[in-house]
């Protein structure tokens, strides 16, 4: 398997997330797109760290689950907050702060 | 083998995300994202990296996920998921952009060249996975990013408590 082939795969699943993060009105989907993102791109921090022999792209992507962790725990405190105070999900109805 | 696996797992991967997509109730899309993660970390494994596969399922798919999935069971989410299509536009424009993004970025992924990219030699092909080479790697030159990650946790955390306390005057 070439390089090219992560590559791609790496794209199309960065492309589903970033659609996803548009199309969805759910804060919960909201976040798992997200996720979704991270971990595509995280895909190709692998690939070239493999194919680049280098340990660098494995050291990133070990900070970028770090950073995803602390993102999901603060995010889903936000959303249970928001939950109390509006009792919605809806991300379109959290508008105070919207110009 | 090694082709056959790719494949297998390329597209397991893609359909569960574009399931979590789909879906519309929270907590099959939250279950379909673990499937995906799952499959990366098999393709993890087929590019050599060990320990990030298993720091991907047992990080990611375990304890990310496991909160995620607490949280929709703790709001309720097959009475308050499924909502009106308000906008229904909004999705044939996110489509219409992702097959626009696919279409500028594809040229430009094809005209990379790996050959012409100087290949690291501190490493020998055998020992880049590795989890020696990953830890001396991160105590050594990366030891004040990972330094700066603790503190980063420290704050999410009392991030996360400051925000969850309930407001018991108002």
């Amino acid at each position: 398997m070439d390089l090219l082939h992560y590559l791609i795969l790496s794209m199309l699943l960065f492309i589903v997330g970033a659609v996803g993060f548009i199309v969805k009105k759910n804060i919960i989907s909201m976040f798992l797109c997200v996720e979704l993102m991270l971990n595509a791109v995280n895909l190709s921090f692998i690939a070239f760290s493999s194919f680049l022999n280098q340990v660098d792209g494995q050291i990133i992507v070990f900070f970028v689950m770090v950073v995803a962790a602390v993102e999901a725990a603060v995010g889903l405190a936000i959303t249970i907050v928001l939950y109390r105070n509006r009792n919605t999900l809806n991300a379109d109805d959290a508008d105070t702060m919207k110009w | 083998m090694e082709t056959v696996l790719f494949y297998l797992f390329a597209t397991v991967a893609l359909a569960s995300a574009v399931m979590v997509v789909v879906n519309r109730k929270v907590f099959y899309s939250a279950i379909s994202l673990i499937i995906c993660l799952c499959s990366v970390a098999v393709l993890y494994l087929i590019l050599e990296s060990p320990f990030i596969a298993a720091i991907q399922i047992i990080v990611y798919a375990g304890a990310i996920m496991v909160v995620f999935l607490f949280v929709i069971m703790l709001l309720d989410p097959f009475s308050s998921s499924i909502m009106r299509d308000k906008k229904k536009f909004l999705a044939y424009i996110g489509v219409l952009l992702g097959i626009l993004t696919i279409t500028l970025l594809y040229p430009v992924l094809r005209s990379y060249d790996i050959a012409q990219t100087p290949k690291n030699p501190r490493f020998l092909d055998r020992e880049v996975g590795s989890i020696k080479q990953l830890g001396e790697s991160l105590f050594n030159e990366y030891l004040l990013p990972f330094e700066m990650t603790s503190v980063l946790i420290l704050i999410a955390i009392i991030g996360v408590v400051v925000l969850a306390k309930r407001q018991v005057s108002k």
